[in-house]
Formats: structure tokens, sequence, C-alpha cells
């Protein structure tokens, strides 16, 4: 599913952010991404969605290795990834029915099935009422959940957040994490960066310890 | 397929970032400039047909001693007369005594009297399809000794060198308006790309392909620019007909225009231009969308 071996990461010139990562994910895998800021857990985001690519080493994503690929094999793969950024990175034009649709238009789903399924997952993260609305209308926890609802609806095979419940209240962080587990348990690999170390404790998984741009020793463990 | 929103959406935001009044105002410029340019070109290409066939078609031969006789005791004017005459590739008349005292006027005056001199006996030829200058010569130098036959090559060639000047400094000015064009263009998207640099990168990392982003530059650019060429081209066409109207005297083989006049404008440009005008906006379209899309997806392939 994903796999990194010797990989590292630096921006233009300037030092690596990331270096000598070495795991993989298994398909339908779950793991919590930790570490203090600046550890790296951003950086290691942007490669896994292949924002960037390494400046080292070899990656795989879905078979695909992204090092070596060509640019036109690569929209192909990103449609198979979801991604929850921190900042929500909505389209400020749009409607959130819109910025949900988007994932299912660029897959080349019908309009039809397109409405059907963005209604529902909007009713399902609770913006039922507000599907018009555009993101500077919604606060930051509903961006937050439009921009989860973006990730989620196209079923992708491997699924990155990056602090998703920052602006959510318990209730909704409670859901969030229902759906994450709901979606891995359906088969999609999922990778969760967060500082709360109270939901990693609620939930506990394997986690990925990242320390000044490594992979901090036996940083794979099973989280109780 | 892939899309956006259903066609006509605007998925990138591109109506702000692209906006509808100033492109669509310097393409107006350029297609306004380029109707001119192609305008220039085809009056210099019906200049030098003119020319070519006036001036280099005329020869004018001179009978020295032209009442002198020769055998058979005809004058050498008339012998040369009926060698013209009898060939049919030429159209020759004799210049009258009243002709040439016109063309010496300007030497002899108004009042000069009957002169000493014998004069030679003139004549104005015009070689039809196919007759050879020089083999005229020949077989009149044969005829009359002495014929002189000097043909208006020098001067067709000078005028056809202006001719094919105005042509290419009107190519010239196309080509300039053109590379122009592409470059507001580009300036345009490079523009539009900044503005909506934000968006495109979600898009992107949404999934979707160069060409899906450059389709939508290319179409909303296509859009302004068809936009300022109709406006560019309406302008254009009155300043056409103005110009076609002043300088009628000067291009003869146009029918007479008096286009404001008895309701018609289509005879006031030749038929060329009337057909090649509608190509104009088509061809700052076509510039429009090639450009736009060379722009976006050079600019994509610095994305990972």
């Amino acid at each position: 599913m994903v796999r990194l071996d010797d990989v590292g990461l630096r921006y233009g010139d300037g030092p690596y952010v990331l270096q000598d990562m070495n795991f993989d994910l298994a398909p339908g895998s779950f793991r919590w991404l930790l570490g203090a800021s600046g550890a790296g857990k951003t950086s290691l985001l942007r490669l896994l969605t292949l924002a960037v690519r390494p400046t080292v080493g070899r990656l795989t994503i879905l078979g695909v290795q992204v090092d070596t690929a060509s640019r036109s094999d690569l929209p192909k793969l990103r449609r198979q990834i979801g991604t929850v950024f921190q900042d929500f990175r909505l389209l400020g034009h749009l409607s959130a029915f819109d910025n949900v649709a988007l994932p299912l238009r660029l897959a080349g789903r019908p309009e039809g099935q397109v409405r059907a399924d963005v209604a529902e997952m909007l009713r399902w993260v609770g913006l039922a009422g507000r599907i018009d609305a555009h993101p500077a209308q919604l606060s930051g926890g509903e961006q937050q959940r439009v921009a989860i609802a973006r990730a989620v609806i196209g079923r992708p095979a491997l699924l990155l957040a990056d602090e998703p419940t920052g602006n959510l209240d318990d209730v909704q962080a409670a859901r969030l994490m229902q759906l994450l587990a709901e979606l891995n348990r359906l088969g999609t690999t999922v990778v969760v960066a967060t500082h709360n170390e109270a939901l990693v404790r609620r939930h506990p998984a394997r986690a990925l310890h990242l320390q000044d741009g490594r992979l901090r020793e036996q940083a794979e463990r099973q989280l109780a | 397929m892939a899309t956006l929103r259903p066609r006509g959406s605007d998925d990138l935001g591109l109506r702000r970032a692209l906006s509808d009044r100033l492109l669509p105002l310097l393409v107006a410029a350029m297609v306004f400039l380029a109707a001119l340019a192609l305008a220039g070109v085809i009056a210099a290409a019906s200049l030098a047909r003119h020319w070519q066939g006036g001036a280099a078609a005329l020869l004018t031969i001179q009978v020295p001693q032209p009442d002198r006789p020769i055998a058979a005791g005809q004058s050498r004017a008339a012998a040369v007369a009926a060698l013209l005459e009898s060939t049919p590739s030429v159209a020759a008349r004799r210049l009258s005594a009243a002709e040439l005292a016109g063309i010496l006027r300007p030497w002899l005056g108004t009042d000069a009297g009957p002169l000493a001199l014998d004069l030679p006996a003139v004549f104005e030829v015009r070689l039809l399809g196919g007759a050879d200058p020089r083999r005229l010569g020949s077989r009149l130098a044969a005829a009359a000794p002495g014929t002189l036959v000097e043909q208006n090559s020098v001067w067709f060639d000078r005028l056809g060198v202006l001719a094919r000047s105005l042509q290419a400094s009107a190519l010239l000015a196309l080509l300039v308006v053109a590379l122009v064009a592409t470059a507001v263009v580009a300036v345009a998207t490079r523009a539009g790309l900044a503005a909506r640099r934000d968006a495109i990168e979600i898009v992107y990392g949404l999934g979707a392909t160069d060409r899906l982003i450059a389709g939508h530059f290319a179409r909303r650019v296509t859009l302004l620019v068809f936009t300022g060429a109709l406006l560019g081209l309406s302008l254009a066409i009155p300043m056409l007909l103005g110009l076609a109207t002043i300088t009628a005297p000067f291009t003869p083989d146009l029918p007479t225009p008096a286009p404001f006049m008895n309701g018609t404008l289509l005879p006031a440009l030749p038929p060329l231009l009337w057909a090649l005008l509608p190509v104009l906006p088509v061809t700052a379209s076509l510039i429009g969308w090639l450009t736009a899309q060379a722009t976006v997806r050079f600019w994509l392939a610095g994305l990972p």
C-alpha cells in the first residue's frame, strides 16, 4: 500500500526535514502520526499526498513508485488519496456542496450520482442545511466538516488527515473517529496526524513517532 | 470524462481572476491594427497587380527619320506601323503631332513654332499576353534600322520593389500584432494563474489533470479574446470603409464606392478583404486558446 525506503526530503537547498524514513503501511491499516511541532509530520503528509516528491529514497504508494513516476501518472493516484488539511483548503468561491463534489466530478462520476452522494455525505456531517453556504459563511468547525466530507466522499484507498479534530467539539470529533474507523474497516488505509494525546488514548492504534525529521527508535508501537 | 461543475461553471474562479475588461480591450486594439495591416497587404498586392498590368506592359517605340523611304517606297514609320499591326500580341497606336507637341511642351514651351528638327515617329505599344519585347525589338530594327524600343521595365521594377516593400511592411505589422497579442494573452494568463494559485493547487491535489486545468483557462481566455476581437473588428470596418472612399481614385480596379449613399457596403472593399476580415477573430481566438494552453501547462509543469 505505502512503502518508504530510505526516504529523505529537503525543500530547495535547505536542510533535510525528513531523513532515513523507512516504514510500510499495509492495506486497511491505521496509524497515528505523532510528534512535536516541527518534527516533520506535515512534511511526511505532504509526501504521502504527493504535494512533494522525495529528495532521496524510494516512495511507493498504491503500487506506484512516486519518486520515478511521470507527472501524468500522478493525477489518477491522487484521486485515490483523500486528505483533510489542517487549514481545510476549501475553494472559497464554491458552495459546500460543490467543494464536496469536487473529487467525484474529477473522477468522472455521473452528475446524478454526485448529487445524491454529496447530499448524503453533507447530511452525515451535519451540514444538510448548509449545502449552498460558501466557506466564508461557515464556522471553523463547519469548514472542517466540509473538508472531511470532501476527503472521504470518494472512498479513497488512502486517507490522510492533519489534525482533523482541531476545530471540532467532542461530539463531532467522536463522529469523525467513528467515520474513520468505519472507512478503515472497509479497507481504507488511514493516517492521522495529531497532537491530541487524549484522542489517541481513546482510539488505540499503532503510531509513527517523528522527532527532528526522523522516525524515533521503536516508534511503531501499540498504544493502549 | 472528468469535469468539475457542469459546463459553463466558473470552477476555478476565473471570472474574477481573468477580467472581462482589460484583456478584451487590448485584443480589440490588436485586431483593429491587424485589420488595417491586412487591408494594407491586400491594397499593396492590388497596386502591384495594377502596375504590372500597366507600366510593365507598355513599350515606347521611336522611329527616327520616319518619312524616309525604305524598300518598296514605304516610309520607315509606315513599315513599323505595318509590322506592329501584323503582330497579333501587341496593340499599337502612333502618337499624333499634337500629342508629341504636348510631350515636348515642358522643354520647348507653348510658344514654340514649327521645329526644324525632324522629330521621330512615336508609337505607344501595349504588350498583350505572350509578347516578347526583345523579339519585337529585333523585328522592328530589321524593318526600320535605328528604331528605338524603350521598355518601361526599369520603372516597373522600381514600382514592383515598392509594392513588395509595402506588402512586406504590412505583413510584418500583422506578425508584430500577432506576437504582441500572444504576449498580452500570456501575461493575462500568468496573472490569472497567480491570482488563482491556491484554487489550482487544491484542484490539482485532488487529482485534476493538466488538460482539465489548462482547458478551463483556455476556454475563459478564448471567450474574452473572441469578444475583444469582435469589438476590434466592428471598429475597424467603418475605418476601412472610410479609407476606401478616400482612396477610391487610386484604386481603379475596385468598383466606385458610394457605400453610404447607395446603401450597400459590400462593393466598397475588395472581396478578398471581406473574406479575410472574419478570419481575424477566429485567428485571435486560436492564438488565445493556444497561448493559454501553453502558458498554463508550462506553469503546471512546475508542480510535482
